[in-house]
């Protein structure tokens, strides 16, 4: 990474080289040689490989007993009576326990969306487009909290929640996800360089107050983003483990990624001394499957939302 | 997305900052702000502040730091992080951008974003979903890649999750369910610079690999950066994957492993708070250095 690189880089020695005489037959030798190297090709596959066969597998598992699972192709399908066997297995555990962590997630994770977009896109708007004083120190007090590992801070939420006995509410994780700095920079980011001054000055000239401005003008160019950061946001809370895992003590109040690891406890093979409550590898898989599935959903309704968000910075010359 | 900018346009930005007249401004950002104190500046304060005292409540100077440092698991800990550190950075670098670039040359644009959606799905298993995912893909008997494991020799799920493995094994999962969004961040960023430029530098006689190199990757530069300094704190957080594998092995690999790790168990098993904040405040100092020494070199602010 070069701090020196500038735009002159385009009338660099790459330009001085080839006279227009020599370009022509240069540039046709170079796409016929690109045509015919498979390397970028193979790598590619190789990474879909990689991504993807570890996903199919899951999707199959959730199909199979747990002697299929062992003795079978690892990708074949097993059985629809198997999946329903699963099914029936894994939602008999604790009574429901599997659908009440799905809807604790849900709950967690909604909630703090909220507040989250709420939050952030004010202030990364203020941030990006107008001075106020104090705006430089927030500005790196967000730089720096977001650049904070915050698992680090886990343990000491723990103890300022405890002090305010919270302890065991939802509102002990809602808050601290609803606190997202990447959030806000993205925000800023996005402002300070897709949305033009000049039309902020035209809605100014033409009377608008600064909330007017915000609302009528930012606002309506501002869905790519919030799009991107309730996406995010929502998939940082839904996958967060250590924080819930160490704020909610009560194990009906779990989110389904807790409550993933309690099942794991549950699993024979990997603890000969799960005892009674046995859960097959199969059911493991199902339930792995269902706590990922809301967040694979969003992401099938978000991506549009991604590259649009991405590319509304290319407008900006 | 702009172009690295220079001074002269730096300073027409900030002319044309509006200052607001009253406190917009400020109200715009106040729930931001409590948020900010309430979750980020007071959990500091907290760790630093239970970090130097002891369990009853009086100044304790250096003590906890140096019990912290004398435990036999502490030297470890910071070995095997800064470790998983390094395989997991030079991966997201080279991989990410590599991939990106790619991706983003393809003439085909649908199988462009089948295969960003592709990379991106394990995305949506970050998290416990992902490690229990390849705790399974990781033990030969049920693994989709078992001969592979095979092949290399490993029979059973403890010959894989070897201590000597366990670096490159939560960088394949880290990875594996972190690359995607990166992809798809660095595939927008490249999107974003002009065409004009690229159609330039086609024409002075660029290949493929001279615009990546001289043109694309220095334009990326910012979201590189951007990517190092997040992975980065990611990293040092290292917390479930160790915690699950340890659960799925009874304790024989990943239990201690790293610094996060140590902090809880000096919280909850050891009850010794003071000890907890302690590590937790030296995992912060380094996680600021780094990411301080990022910032004033990368020239991130260049948005300002």
């Amino acid at each position: 990474m070069r701090t020196d690189t500038r735009w002159g880089i385009v009338a660099g020695p790459a330009g001085i080289r080839s006279g227009p005489a020599v370009r022509e037959p240069a540039r046709i030798g170079r796409a016929a040689r690109r045509r015919v190297n498979p390397l970028p090709a193979l790598v590619l596959l190789l990474f879909v490989a990689f991504f993807v066969l570890p996903v199919l597998w899951l999707l199959l598992a959730a199909t199979k007993t747990d002697d299929q699972l062992v003795g079978g192709n690892p990708l074949s399908f097993g059985s629809f009576h198997a999946l329903r066997a699963n099914w029936d297995a894994l939602t008999a555990y604790q009574g429901d326990a599997i659908f009440r962590w799905l809807r604790n997630s849900a709950l967690y994770s909604s909630v703090a969306l909220v507040i989250t977009v709420c939050v952030a896109v004010p202030a990364g708007y203020a941030m990006a487009m107008t001075e106020f004083r104090g705006r430089r120190a927030l500005l790196i007090a967000t730089l720096v909290v977001m650049l904070m590992p915050n698992a680090t801070l886990v343990v000491p939420l723990f103890l300022e929640v405890n002090a305010v006995h919270l302890i065991g509410s939802m509102w002990s994780i809602v808050l601290p996800y609803a606190f997202y700095p990447f959030g806000v920079y993205l925000t800023y980011i996005y402002f300070s360089t897709a949305l033009p001054r000049e039309l902020l000055d035209a809605a100014r000239l033409d009377g608008c107050s600064e909330f007017g401005v915000f609302r009528r003008v930012a606002l309506p160019l501002a869905a790519p983003v919030i799009a991107l950061v309730g996406f995010f946001s929502f998939v940082a809370n839904w996958t967060n483990y250590y924080l819930p895992y160490v704020m909610l003590p009560q194990d009906d109040q779990l989110p389904v990624q807790v409550g993933l690891g309690t099942l794991l406890d549950s699993v024979p093979q990997f603890n000969p001394t799960a005892g009674a409550l046995e859960v097959q590898r199969p059911e493991l898989a199902l339930a792995t499957l269902l706590a990922i599935t809301p967040v694979l959903v969003v992401f099938l309704f978000a991506q549009r939302f991604l590259v649009a968000g991405m590319l509304a910075g290319a407008t900006k010359d | 997305m702009t172009a690295p900018s220079t001074g002269a346009s730096r300073a027409a930005a900030r002319r044309t900052r509006t200052p607001w007249p009253g406190s917009a401004g400020h109200t715009f950002v106040a729930a931001y702000t409590v948020l900010l104190v309430a979750f980020g500046v007071v959990p500091t304060g907290y760790a630093i502040y239970f970090a130097f005292t002891d369990n009853a409540d009086s100044f304790a100077g250096l003590s906890n730091f140096s019990t912290a440092f004398d435990d036999f698991r502490f030297g470890p800990a910071v070995g095997h992080v800064v470790l998983y550190l390094a395989w997991w950075l030079v991966s997201l670098v080279v991989f990410v951008v590599g991939l990106a670039l790619l991706v983003h040359r393809m003439a085909m644009k649908g199988l462009s974003r089948l295969l960003r959606f592709l990379y991106y799905v394990p995305g949506a298993l970050a998290g416990a979903a992902g490690v229990l995912v390849w705790l399974f893909v990781l033990d030969p008997t049920v693994s989709p890649v078992g001969f592979l494991l095979r092949a290399l020799g490993y029979h059973a799920f403890g010959q894989v999750i070897a201590p000597g493995h366990l670096p490159v094994l939560f960088t394949l999962i880290a990875f594996w369910t972190g690359a995607g969004g990166w992809i798809v961040v660095m595939y927008g960023a490249l999107n974003n610079i002009p065409a004009d430029i690229l159609e330039a530098a086609r024409i002075d006689g660029a290949g493929a690999l001279q615009t990546a190199w001289r043109i694309q990757i220095p334009m990326l530069r910012k979201w590189i950066v951007y990517m190092v300094i997040l992975a980065f704190a990611g990293g040092t957080q290292l917390f479930v994957e160790p915690q699950l594998l340890s659960q799925a092995s009874n304790g024989v690999a990943g239990r201690d492993y790293s610094l996060n790790q140590l902090a809880y168990d000096f919280a909850f098993q050891n009850n010794d708070v003071n000890t907890a904040a302690a590590v937790s405040v030296e995992l912060l100092v380094v996680g600021l250095v780094v990411a301080g020494v990022f910032v004033a070199r990368s020239g991130f602010f260049d948005a300002d």
